[in-house]
Protein backbone atom coordinates (compact mmCIF):
# COMPACT_ATOMS: atom_id res chain seq x y z
CA UNK A 1 0.00 0.00 0.00
CA UNK A 2 0.86 3.18 -0.68
CA UNK A 3 2.05 6.05 1.71
CA UNK A 4 -0.18 7.28 4.44
CA UNK A 5 -2.34 10.07 3.33
CA UNK A 6 -2.96 11.19 7.00
CA UNK A 7 -1.74 10.46 10.03
CA UNK A 8 -2.52 11.28 13.28
CA UNK A 9 0.05 10.94 16.53
CA UNK A 10 -0.20 11.06 20.27
CA UNK A 11 -4.10 12.92 19.34
CA UNK A 12 -5.75 13.66 22.99
CA UNK A 13 -8.13 16.34 23.32
CA UNK A 14 -9.88 17.10 26.52
CA UNK A 15 -13.16 19.17 27.09
CA UNK A 16 -12.93 20.64 30.41
CA UNK A 17 -11.27 18.16 33.58
CA UNK A 18 -12.57 15.33 31.07
CA UNK A 19 -10.24 13.53 28.86
CA UNK A 20 -12.34 12.36 26.19
CA UNK A 21 -9.44 11.09 24.16
CA UNK A 22 -5.58 9.91 25.07
CA UNK A 23 -3.19 9.31 22.78
CA UNK A 24 -4.66 7.86 19.51
CA UNK A 25 -1.51 7.13 16.29
CA UNK A 26 -3.34 6.31 13.41
CA UNK A 27 -3.25 6.15 9.64
CA UNK A 28 -4.98 5.83 6.48
CA UNK A 29 -3.50 5.39 3.12
CA UNK A 30 -5.28 6.18 -0.22
CA UNK A 31 -7.79 3.29 -1.27
CA UNK A 32 -8.08 2.12 2.11
CA UNK A 33 -10.54 1.84 4.50
CA UNK A 34 -10.17 2.21 8.31
CA UNK A 35 -12.52 1.32 10.99
CA UNK A 36 -12.86 2.84 14.37
CA UNK A 37 -14.84 1.26 16.52
CA UNK A 38 -15.41 0.88 20.70
CA UNK A 39 -17.99 1.17 22.61
CA UNK A 40 -19.90 4.70 23.61
CA UNK A 41 -17.90 7.01 24.49
CA UNK A 42 -14.83 5.14 23.62
CA UNK A 43 -14.10 8.88 21.74
CA UNK A 44 -14.40 7.80 17.96
CA UNK A 45 -16.75 10.86 17.34
CA UNK A 46 -13.88 13.00 19.11
CA UNK A 47 -11.05 11.78 16.82
CA UNK A 48 -13.28 12.41 14.05
CA UNK A 49 -13.69 15.45 14.38
CA UNK A 50 -10.45 16.38 15.39
CA UNK A 51 -9.39 15.67 12.11
CA UNK A 52 -12.00 17.90 10.40
CA UNK A 53 -11.52 20.65 12.23
CA UNK A 54 -14.56 20.60 14.39
CA UNK A 55 -12.12 20.36 17.48
CA UNK A 56 -8.66 22.01 17.93
CA UNK A 57 -6.76 18.69 19.66
CA UNK A 58 -5.27 19.43 22.64
CA UNK A 59 -2.24 18.08 22.06
CA UNK A 60 -0.59 15.69 19.34
CA UNK A 61 -0.29 16.03 15.76
CA UNK A 62 -2.02 15.66 12.36
CA UNK A 63 0.10 14.87 9.12
CA UNK A 64 -1.61 15.34 5.72
CA UNK A 65 0.89 13.46 3.39
CA UNK A 66 3.68 13.96 5.49
CA UNK A 67 3.18 17.70 6.46
CA UNK A 68 1.84 18.57 10.05
CA UNK A 69 -1.49 21.01 9.69
CA UNK A 70 -3.87 22.46 11.75
CA UNK A 71 -7.16 22.87 10.92
CA UNK A 72 -8.84 26.23 12.97
CA UNK A 73 -12.26 25.45 11.31
CA UNK A 74 -14.18 22.69 8.83
CA UNK A 75 -13.67 25.08 6.21
CA UNK A 76 -10.15 24.75 6.66
CA UNK A 77 -10.34 21.07 6.28
CA UNK A 78 -12.72 20.79 3.21
CA UNK A 79 -10.03 23.25 1.64
CA UNK A 80 -7.26 20.80 2.54
CA UNK A 81 -9.68 17.65 0.45
CA UNK A 82 -11.40 16.42 3.51
CA UNK A 83 -14.70 15.77 3.87
CA UNK A 84 -17.21 14.58 6.37
CA UNK A 85 -20.44 12.35 6.66
CA UNK A 86 -21.27 13.23 10.44
CA UNK A 87 -23.76 10.97 11.99
CA UNK A 88 -26.58 13.74 12.62
CA UNK A 89 -25.64 14.36 8.59
CA UNK A 90 -25.39 18.28 8.68
CA UNK A 91 -27.89 18.81 6.22
CA UNK A 92 -30.55 21.74 6.29
CA UNK A 93 -33.82 20.49 6.53
CA UNK A 94 -35.74 22.84 5.10
CA UNK A 95 -33.56 23.45 1.87
CA UNK A 96 -33.80 21.86 -1.07
CA UNK A 97 -31.44 18.91 -1.63
CA UNK A 98 -29.25 20.83 -4.22
CA UNK A 99 -28.58 23.42 -1.45
CA UNK A 100 -27.51 20.90 0.69
CA UNK A 101 -24.98 19.54 -1.46
CA UNK A 102 -23.44 23.05 -2.42
CA UNK A 103 -24.35 24.58 0.96
CA UNK A 104 -21.23 26.68 1.74
CA UNK A 105 -20.07 26.37 -1.67
CA UNK A 106 -22.70 27.66 -3.99
CA UNK A 107 -22.21 27.94 -7.26
CA UNK A 108 -22.55 31.42 -9.11
CA UNK A 109 -22.66 32.80 -12.39
CA UNK A 110 -22.79 36.29 -13.73
CA UNK A 111 -20.89 39.80 -13.00
CA UNK A 112 -23.54 40.09 -10.44
CA UNK A 113 -22.24 36.68 -8.90
CA UNK A 114 -26.08 35.12 -8.44
CA UNK A 115 -26.39 31.49 -7.44
CA UNK A 116 -27.09 29.26 -10.23
CA UNK A 117 -30.02 27.24 -8.98
CA UNK A 118 -29.89 25.36 -12.30
CA UNK A 119 -26.47 24.79 -12.70
CA UNK A 120 -26.45 23.06 -8.92
CA UNK A 121 -29.52 21.06 -9.11
CA UNK A 122 -28.72 19.73 -12.62
CA UNK A 123 -25.17 18.97 -10.60
CA UNK A 124 -26.91 17.17 -8.25
CA UNK A 125 -29.68 15.04 -10.33
CA UNK A 126 -26.26 13.73 -12.24
CA UNK A 127 -24.40 13.07 -9.11
CA UNK A 128 -27.53 11.47 -7.38
CA UNK A 129 -28.53 9.40 -10.54
CA UNK A 130 -24.64 8.20 -11.09
CA UNK A 131 -24.71 7.14 -6.96
CA UNK A 132 -28.16 5.32 -7.52
CA UNK A 133 -29.70 7.55 -4.85
CA UNK A 134 -33.41 7.38 -5.42
CA UNK A 135 -34.96 10.78 -5.14
CA UNK A 136 -37.46 12.35 -7.08
CA UNK A 137 -36.01 16.07 -7.76
CA UNK A 138 -33.10 17.67 -6.54
CA UNK A 139 -35.63 20.36 -5.57
CA UNK A 140 -37.03 18.26 -2.68
CA UNK A 141 -37.00 19.65 0.31
CA UNK A 142 -34.69 17.30 2.54
CA UNK A 143 -36.81 17.08 5.53
CA UNK A 144 -39.45 15.13 2.89
CA UNK A 145 -36.37 12.21 2.25
CA UNK A 146 -36.34 9.36 4.12
CA UNK A 147 -33.99 8.00 6.35
CA UNK A 148 -31.92 6.10 3.05
CA UNK A 149 -32.25 9.22 1.11
CA UNK A 150 -30.92 11.73 3.27
CA UNK A 151 -27.54 9.39 3.96
CA UNK A 152 -27.57 9.30 0.19
CA UNK A 153 -27.44 12.46 -0.42
CA UNK A 154 -25.15 13.11 3.05
CA UNK A 155 -22.52 10.39 1.47
CA UNK A 156 -23.23 11.75 -2.41
CA UNK A 157 -22.17 15.38 -0.91
CA UNK A 158 -18.60 13.71 0.26
CA UNK A 159 -17.88 12.21 -2.72
CA UNK A 160 -18.58 15.40 -4.52
CA UNK A 161 -16.07 17.27 -2.39
CA UNK A 162 -13.49 14.99 -1.05
CA UNK A 163 -10.79 15.15 -3.35
CA UNK A 164 -8.44 13.11 -0.39
CA UNK A 165 -9.83 11.93 2.91
CA UNK A 166 -13.29 10.73 3.59
CA UNK A 167 -14.71 10.83 7.67
CA UNK A 168 -17.79 8.75 7.86
CA UNK A 169 -19.24 8.70 11.55
CA UNK A 170 -21.96 5.76 11.91
CA UNK A 171 -22.80 6.21 8.27
CA UNK A 172 -25.42 3.65 8.05
CA UNK A 173 -26.56 3.79 12.12
CA UNK A 174 -29.95 4.76 11.33
CA UNK A 175 -30.51 2.58 7.93
CA UNK A 176 -32.57 -0.53 6.92
CA UNK A 177 -30.57 -3.29 5.39
CA UNK A 178 -31.08 -2.75 1.95
CA UNK A 179 -30.31 1.27 2.55
CA UNK A 180 -27.32 -0.05 4.41
CA UNK A 181 -26.05 -2.30 1.58
CA UNK A 182 -26.71 0.56 -1.17
CA UNK A 183 -24.15 2.94 0.88
CA UNK A 184 -21.75 0.25 1.55
CA UNK A 185 -21.48 0.05 -2.32
CA UNK A 186 -20.98 4.23 -2.14
CA UNK A 187 -17.96 3.30 0.18
CA UNK A 188 -16.45 1.01 -1.75
CA UNK A 189 -16.59 3.66 -4.56
CA UNK A 190 -15.22 5.71 -3.04
CA UNK A 191 -12.44 3.55 -1.99
CA UNK A 192 -11.89 2.20 -5.34
CA UNK A 193 -11.37 6.21 -6.72
CA UNK A 194 -8.58 6.10 -4.50
CA UNK A 195 -9.77 8.54 -1.53
CA UNK A 196 -9.10 7.23 2.37
CA UNK A 197 -11.76 6.42 4.44
CA UNK A 198 -11.71 6.56 8.11
CA UNK A 199 -15.34 4.97 9.18
CA UNK A 200 -16.93 4.66 12.69
CA UNK A 201 -19.25 2.01 13.22
CA UNK A 202 -21.08 -0.04 15.37
CA UNK A 203 -21.74 -2.78 13.56
CA UNK A 204 -18.90 -5.34 13.41
CA UNK A 205 -20.44 -7.11 10.26
CA UNK A 206 -19.99 -4.22 8.71
CA UNK A 207 -16.66 -3.13 9.75
CA UNK A 208 -15.74 -6.58 8.56
CA UNK A 209 -16.76 -6.38 5.04
CA UNK A 210 -15.50 -3.04 3.97
CA UNK A 211 -12.55 -2.14 6.06
CA UNK A 212 -8.56 -3.50 5.88
CA UNK A 213 -7.69 -2.53 9.30
CA UNK A 214 -9.45 -1.65 12.47
CA UNK A 215 -8.64 0.47 15.45
CA UNK A 216 -10.31 -0.13 18.69
CA UNK A 217 -10.70 2.72 21.55
CA UNK A 218 -11.49 2.14 24.70
CA UNK A 219 -12.47 5.43 27.64
CA UNK A 220 -10.63 7.08 25.00
CA UNK A 221 -7.68 5.15 24.73
CA UNK A 222 -6.10 2.97 21.60
CA UNK A 223 -6.69 -0.66 22.30
CA UNK A 224 -5.38 -1.61 19.57
CA UNK A 225 -4.92 -1.79 15.39
CA UNK A 226 -5.67 -5.16 14.01
CA UNK A 227 -5.92 -6.17 10.00
CA UNK A 228 -8.55 -6.87 8.99
CA UNK A 229 -7.73 -10.30 7.49
CA UNK A 230 -5.53 -11.67 10.06
CA UNK A 231 -8.35 -10.88 13.40
CA UNK A 232 -11.87 -12.22 14.25
CA UNK A 233 -14.82 -10.54 15.83
CA UNK A 234 -14.11 -12.42 18.56
CA UNK A 235 -10.81 -10.80 19.21
CA UNK A 236 -12.06 -7.15 18.33
CA UNK A 237 -15.19 -7.77 20.57
CA UNK A 238 -12.31 -8.74 23.52
CA UNK A 239 -10.66 -5.51 22.62
CA UNK A 240 -13.09 -3.27 22.70
CA UNK A 241 -15.14 -4.83 26.00
CA UNK A 242 -11.69 -4.74 27.89
CA UNK A 243 -11.51 -8.52 28.39
CA UNK A 244 -8.52 -8.16 26.12
CA UNK A 245 -5.78 -5.66 27.45
CA UNK A 246 -4.34 -2.79 25.34
CA UNK A 247 -1.50 -3.82 23.05
CA UNK B 1 -41.06 19.45 -11.42
CA UNK B 2 -40.96 22.01 -7.87
CA UNK B 3 -44.05 20.25 -5.23
CA UNK B 4 -46.28 23.46 -5.49
CA UNK B 5 -47.51 24.81 -2.26
CA UNK B 6 -51.05 26.10 -1.44
CA UNK B 7 -50.20 28.18 1.61
CA UNK B 8 -47.84 30.36 -0.15
CA UNK B 9 -49.78 31.71 -2.47
CA UNK B 10 -52.66 32.05 0.39
CA UNK B 11 -51.18 35.25 1.53
CA UNK B 12 -51.79 36.77 -2.04
CA UNK B 13 -55.43 35.35 -2.21
CA UNK B 14 -55.97 37.23 1.00
CA UNK B 15 -54.41 40.22 -0.06
CA UNK B 16 -57.21 40.57 -3.54
CA UNK B 17 -59.86 39.65 -1.12
CA UNK B 18 -59.11 42.13 1.30
CA UNK B 19 -58.89 44.80 -1.01
CA UNK B 20 -62.05 43.56 -2.99
CA UNK B 21 -63.95 44.05 0.46
CA UNK B 22 -62.60 47.01 0.88
CA UNK B 23 -63.68 48.51 -2.39
CA UNK B 24 -66.88 46.85 -2.46
CA UNK B 25 -67.65 48.24 1.17
CA UNK B 26 -66.19 51.80 0.67
CA UNK B 27 -66.78 52.43 -3.07
CA UNK B 28 -68.66 55.38 -1.61
CA UNK B 29 -65.38 56.38 0.89
CA UNK B 30 -63.24 56.73 -1.77
CA UNK B 31 -61.38 53.50 -1.06
CA UNK B 32 -60.44 53.02 -4.49
CA UNK B 33 -59.53 56.72 -5.42
CA UNK B 34 -55.98 56.74 -6.79
CA UNK B 35 -54.92 59.42 -3.68
CA UNK B 36 -55.75 57.43 -1.46
CA UNK B 37 -54.36 54.11 -2.75
CA UNK B 38 -51.17 56.22 -2.86
CA UNK B 39 -51.83 56.88 0.64
CA UNK B 40 -51.48 53.51 1.43
CA UNK B 41 -48.28 53.18 -0.20
CA UNK B 42 -46.85 56.12 1.45
CA UNK B 43 -47.99 54.96 5.02
CA UNK B 44 -46.89 50.89 4.27
CA UNK B 45 -43.48 52.40 3.39
CA UNK B 46 -41.37 52.43 6.34
CA UNK B 47 -43.24 49.17 7.80
CA UNK B 48 -41.62 47.46 4.28
CA UNK B 49 -38.61 48.96 4.47
CA UNK B 50 -38.09 46.93 7.90
CA UNK B 51 -40.17 44.02 6.69
CA UNK B 52 -37.06 43.66 4.11
CA UNK B 53 -34.45 43.35 6.99
CA UNK B 54 -36.23 41.22 9.15
CA UNK B 55 -37.28 38.86 6.35
CA UNK B 56 -33.50 38.38 6.74
CA UNK B 57 -33.33 38.25 10.44
CA UNK B 58 -36.35 36.11 11.04
CA UNK B 59 -35.23 33.30 8.32
CA UNK B 60 -31.45 33.41 10.55
CA UNK B 61 -33.15 32.40 13.40
CA UNK B 62 -32.88 35.92 14.95
CA UNK B 63 -35.12 38.70 16.45
CA UNK B 64 -34.71 42.22 16.72
CA UNK B 65 -37.15 43.75 19.30
CA UNK B 66 -34.94 46.81 19.32
CA UNK B 67 -36.44 47.96 15.70
CA UNK B 68 -39.62 50.30 16.91
CA UNK B 69 -36.85 52.57 19.49
CA UNK B 70 -34.32 52.33 16.62
CA UNK B 71 -36.95 54.29 14.68
CA UNK B 72 -37.63 57.12 17.30
CA UNK B 73 -33.99 57.54 17.90
CA UNK B 74 -32.69 57.82 14.41
CA UNK B 75 -35.50 59.95 13.41
CA UNK B 76 -34.90 62.39 16.39
CA UNK B 77 -30.86 62.41 15.67
CA UNK B 78 -31.44 63.03 11.81
CA UNK B 79 -33.91 66.22 13.15
CA UNK B 80 -31.52 67.43 15.27
CA UNK B 81 -28.66 67.70 13.36
CA UNK B 82 -30.29 69.19 10.41
CA UNK B 83 -31.14 72.37 12.75
CA UNK B 84 -27.38 72.50 12.52
CA UNK B 85 -25.92 71.25 10.14
CA UNK B 86 -26.45 70.02 6.34
CA UNK B 87 -29.20 67.25 5.24
CA UNK B 88 -26.84 64.78 4.27
CA UNK B 89 -24.65 64.90 7.35
CA UNK B 90 -28.01 64.37 9.33
CA UNK B 91 -29.03 61.46 7.26
CA UNK B 92 -25.87 59.67 7.66
CA UNK B 93 -25.94 60.58 11.80
CA UNK B 94 -29.58 58.71 11.79
CA UNK B 95 -28.46 55.52 9.85
CA UNK B 96 -25.46 56.29 12.62
CA UNK B 97 -27.61 55.20 15.19
CA UNK B 98 -29.62 52.20 13.20
CA UNK B 99 -26.13 51.19 12.63
CA UNK B 100 -24.56 51.03 15.82
CA UNK B 101 -27.27 49.67 17.49
CA UNK B 102 -27.11 46.77 15.19
CA UNK B 103 -23.35 45.94 15.45
CA UNK B 104 -24.12 45.97 19.62
CA UNK B 105 -26.90 43.66 19.44
CA UNK B 106 -24.88 41.37 16.89
CA UNK B 107 -21.64 42.06 19.03
CA UNK B 108 -23.51 40.56 22.12
CA UNK B 109 -25.01 38.06 20.30
CA UNK B 110 -22.52 36.38 18.63
CA UNK B 111 -19.35 37.08 21.19
CA UNK B 112 -21.30 36.64 24.15
CA UNK B 113 -23.44 33.93 22.38
CA UNK B 114 -26.40 35.36 24.06
CA UNK B 115 -30.32 34.79 22.51
CA UNK B 116 -30.80 37.79 20.18
CA UNK B 117 -34.65 37.94 21.83
CA UNK B 118 -33.09 39.01 25.11
CA UNK B 119 -29.94 41.05 23.90
CA UNK B 120 -32.64 42.92 21.67
CA UNK B 121 -35.08 43.64 24.01
CA UNK B 122 -32.17 45.16 26.75
CA UNK B 123 -31.58 47.96 23.48
CA UNK B 124 -35.34 48.13 23.30
CA UNK B 125 -34.99 50.10 26.45
CA UNK B 126 -31.61 51.62 26.06
CA UNK B 127 -32.34 53.10 22.92
CA UNK B 128 -36.33 54.14 23.71
CA UNK B 129 -34.81 55.91 27.21
CA UNK B 130 -32.15 58.20 25.23
CA UNK B 131 -35.04 58.46 22.35
CA UNK B 132 -36.61 60.04 25.20
CA UNK B 133 -33.94 61.88 27.04
CA UNK B 134 -31.76 63.68 24.17
CA UNK B 135 -35.11 66.11 23.25
CA UNK B 136 -36.56 65.53 26.50
CA UNK B 137 -39.82 64.48 24.92
CA UNK B 138 -39.91 67.53 22.77
CA UNK B 139 -40.66 66.96 18.97
CA UNK B 140 -38.32 68.19 16.24
CA UNK B 141 -39.69 69.92 13.46
CA UNK B 142 -37.80 69.68 10.04
CA UNK B 143 -37.88 72.10 7.00
CA UNK B 144 -35.41 71.14 5.03
CA UNK B 145 -37.44 70.67 1.55
CA UNK B 146 -35.38 68.56 -0.52
CA UNK B 147 -34.65 66.39 2.11
CA UNK B 148 -38.63 66.39 2.68
CA UNK B 149 -38.64 65.73 -1.17
CA UNK B 150 -36.52 63.48 -0.88
CA UNK B 151 -37.63 61.50 1.81
CA UNK B 152 -41.19 62.41 2.63
CA UNK B 153 -44.11 64.10 0.96
CA UNK B 154 -42.12 64.08 -2.94
CA UNK B 155 -43.60 62.49 -5.75
CA UNK B 156 -41.95 61.70 -9.07
CA UNK B 157 -44.03 62.24 -11.57
CA UNK B 158 -47.37 60.54 -10.87
CA UNK B 159 -45.72 58.09 -8.30
CA UNK B 160 -44.70 59.20 -4.13
CA UNK B 161 -40.97 59.24 -3.85
CA UNK B 162 -41.88 56.94 -0.58
CA UNK B 163 -42.78 54.10 -2.85
CA UNK B 164 -39.65 54.26 -4.95
CA UNK B 165 -37.65 53.60 -1.08
CA UNK B 166 -40.08 50.84 -0.74
CA UNK B 167 -39.73 49.71 -3.93
CA UNK B 168 -36.06 49.75 -3.71
CA UNK B 169 -35.95 47.77 -0.49
CA UNK B 170 -38.08 45.03 -2.09
CA UNK B 171 -36.13 44.89 -5.11
CA UNK B 172 -32.85 44.50 -3.60
CA UNK B 173 -34.10 42.41 -0.45
CA UNK B 174 -35.34 39.96 -2.57
CA UNK B 175 -32.29 39.89 -5.27
CA UNK B 176 -30.03 39.38 -2.08
CA UNK B 177 -32.42 37.14 -0.54
CA UNK B 178 -33.26 34.49 -3.47
CA UNK B 179 -30.10 35.03 -5.71
CA UNK B 180 -27.03 35.69 -3.47
CA UNK B 181 -24.83 33.33 -1.45
CA UNK B 182 -25.29 35.75 1.48
CA UNK B 183 -29.51 34.65 0.96
CA UNK B 184 -28.66 31.52 1.05
CA UNK B 185 -26.11 31.49 4.13
CA UNK B 186 -28.68 33.16 6.02
CA UNK B 187 -31.52 30.44 5.63
CA UNK B 188 -28.90 27.72 6.38
CA UNK B 189 -27.77 29.08 9.38
CA UNK B 190 -31.51 29.57 10.87
CA UNK B 191 -32.68 25.96 9.49
CA UNK B 192 -29.89 24.26 11.34
CA UNK B 193 -26.96 26.38 12.67
CA UNK B 194 -25.07 23.13 12.64
CA UNK B 195 -25.19 21.72 9.76
CA UNK B 196 -24.19 24.94 8.39
CA UNK B 197 -21.43 25.62 10.58
CA UNK B 198 -20.22 22.34 9.43
CA UNK B 199 -20.22 22.86 5.77
CA UNK B 200 -18.06 26.00 6.32
CA UNK B 201 -20.67 28.81 6.58
CA UNK B 202 -19.41 31.41 9.15
CA UNK B 203 -22.94 31.24 11.66
CA UNK B 204 -21.78 34.25 13.46
CA UNK B 205 -20.83 36.58 10.71
CA UNK B 206 -24.00 35.82 9.46
CA UNK B 207 -26.10 36.83 12.65
CA UNK B 208 -23.97 39.94 13.14
CA UNK B 209 -24.80 41.23 9.67
CA UNK B 210 -28.63 40.63 9.59
CA UNK B 211 -29.15 42.59 12.99
CA UNK B 212 -26.47 45.31 11.32
CA UNK B 213 -28.94 45.38 8.35
CA UNK B 214 -32.09 45.45 10.77
CA UNK B 215 -31.04 48.13 12.71
CA UNK B 216 -29.90 50.18 9.61
CA UNK B 217 -33.41 49.66 8.19
CA UNK B 218 -35.12 50.90 11.39
CA UNK B 219 -32.91 53.65 10.86
CA UNK B 220 -33.90 54.34 7.51
CA UNK B 221 -37.82 53.97 8.27
CA UNK B 222 -37.44 56.49 11.08
CA UNK B 223 -35.54 58.94 8.49
CA UNK B 224 -38.84 58.00 5.97
CA UNK B 225 -41.30 59.24 9.21
CA UNK B 226 -39.66 62.12 10.06
CA UNK B 227 -39.29 63.01 5.89
CA UNK B 228 -42.98 62.31 5.46
CA UNK B 229 -44.43 63.59 9.32
CA UNK B 230 -41.76 66.59 8.47
CA UNK B 231 -41.05 66.49 12.35
CA UNK B 232 -39.72 63.79 14.67
CA UNK B 233 -40.74 62.47 17.97
CA UNK B 234 -39.93 60.03 20.37
CA UNK B 235 -43.47 58.04 19.73
CA UNK B 236 -42.33 57.02 16.19
CA UNK B 237 -42.03 53.54 15.58
CA UNK B 238 -43.72 52.68 18.69
CA UNK B 239 -46.45 50.15 17.31
CA UNK B 240 -44.05 49.44 14.28
CA UNK B 241 -42.53 45.92 15.92
CA UNK B 242 -45.77 43.82 15.96
CA UNK B 243 -46.87 45.46 12.54
CA UNK B 244 -43.48 44.39 10.72
CA UNK B 245 -43.62 41.11 12.63
CA UNK B 246 -46.94 40.42 11.54
CA UNK B 247 -46.27 41.49 7.84
CA UNK B 248 -43.00 39.39 7.60
CA UNK B 249 -44.80 36.25 8.93
CA UNK B 250 -48.16 37.04 6.94
CA UNK B 251 -45.50 36.65 4.08
CA UNK B 252 -44.67 33.40 4.54
CA UNK B 253 -41.39 33.75 6.91
CA UNK B 254 -40.56 31.43 9.19
CA UNK B 255 -40.56 32.62 12.64
CA UNK B 256 -38.13 30.36 13.67
CA UNK B 257 -36.00 30.57 11.09
CA UNK B 258 -34.68 28.55 7.43
CA UNK B 259 -37.64 29.51 5.34
CA UNK B 260 -38.18 33.45 4.10
CA UNK B 261 -39.91 35.71 1.38
CA UNK B 262 -39.22 39.18 0.72
CA UNK B 263 -42.16 39.64 -1.40
CA UNK B 264 -44.35 38.25 0.63
CA UNK B 265 -43.35 40.41 3.02
CA UNK B 266 -44.01 43.66 0.68
CA UNK B 267 -47.34 41.62 0.26
CA UNK B 268 -47.84 40.79 4.20
CA UNK B 269 -46.86 45.14 4.53
CA UNK B 270 -49.82 45.98 2.36
CA UNK B 271 -52.32 43.81 4.04
CA UNK B 272 -51.27 45.33 7.10
CA UNK B 273 -51.43 48.97 5.83
CA UNK B 274 -55.00 48.17 3.74
CA UNK B 275 -56.49 47.23 6.66
CA UNK B 276 -55.69 50.18 8.83
CA UNK B 277 -56.57 52.41 5.99
CA UNK B 278 -60.12 51.08 5.38
CA UNK B 279 -60.74 50.48 8.88
CA UNK B 280 -60.16 54.26 9.48
CA UNK B 281 -62.49 54.90 6.11
CA UNK B 282 -65.21 52.28 7.94
CA UNK B 283 -64.50 55.37 11.11
CA UNK B 284 -63.49 53.14 13.57
CA UNK B 285 -61.55 54.68 16.67
CA UNK B 286 -58.41 53.90 17.14
CA UNK B 287 -58.85 51.43 19.74
CA UNK B 288 -61.36 49.41 17.56
CA UNK B 289 -58.66 49.83 15.33
CA UNK B 290 -56.61 47.94 17.94
CA UNK B 291 -59.17 45.26 18.16
CA UNK B 292 -60.37 44.94 14.59
CA UNK B 293 -56.29 44.18 13.59
CA UNK B 294 -55.23 41.81 16.27
CA UNK B 295 -58.36 39.77 15.46
CA UNK B 296 -57.86 39.97 11.51
CA UNK B 297 -53.95 39.04 12.35
CA UNK B 298 -55.40 35.42 14.06
CA UNK B 299 -57.56 35.13 11.42
CA UNK B 300 -54.62 35.81 9.20
CA UNK B 301 -51.55 33.58 10.62
CA UNK B 302 -54.18 30.91 11.39
CA UNK B 303 -54.97 30.45 7.59
CA UNK B 304 -51.12 30.97 6.84
CA UNK B 305 -49.05 29.64 9.39
CA UNK B 306 -50.47 26.69 10.68
CA UNK B 307 -47.65 24.23 10.02
CA UNK B 308 -48.66 21.11 8.94
CA UNK B 309 -48.80 18.11 11.25
CA UNK B 310 -45.10 16.15 10.19
CA UNK B 311 -44.99 12.36 10.98
CA UNK B 312 -41.56 12.17 13.13
CA UNK B 313 -38.45 11.69 11.16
Amino acid sequence: MSAPLVRIEGLRKEFRAVVAVEDVTLEVSPGEIVALVGDNGAGKSTVVKCIAGVHAPTAGRILLEGRAVEFSSPLDARSQGIEVVFQDLALASAQPVYMNMFLGRELVKGPLRRLDREAMAAETKALLDGLDVLVESPHRAVRDLSGGQRQGVAIARAMYWAQRLVLMDEPTAALGVAETRRVEEQILRMRDGGRAILIVSHSLDQVFRLAHRICVLRRGRQVGIRRTSETTGDEIVAMITGLRDAD
Amino acid sequence: MRAIEPRRYVVYVAFLLILAFFAATLSDDGFLSEDNLLNIVRQTTPVTVMAVAVVFVLSAGEIDLSLGSVVALSALVTAEVMKTQSAVLAVAAGLGVGLATGAVNGLFVTLLRLPSFLVTLASLGIVAGLARTITDLRSVAVDDQSFIDIFGSGDVGPIPSLAFWALGAVVLGHFVFRHKRFGAHVVATGDDAGAARATGIRVDRVRFAVLVLSGAAAALAGILYTGRLEAATYTLGEQDLVTVIAAVVIGGTRLFGGEGSVVGALIGSLIMGTLTNGLILWGLSTSEQLIAQGGLLLLAISLTLREPRRELA
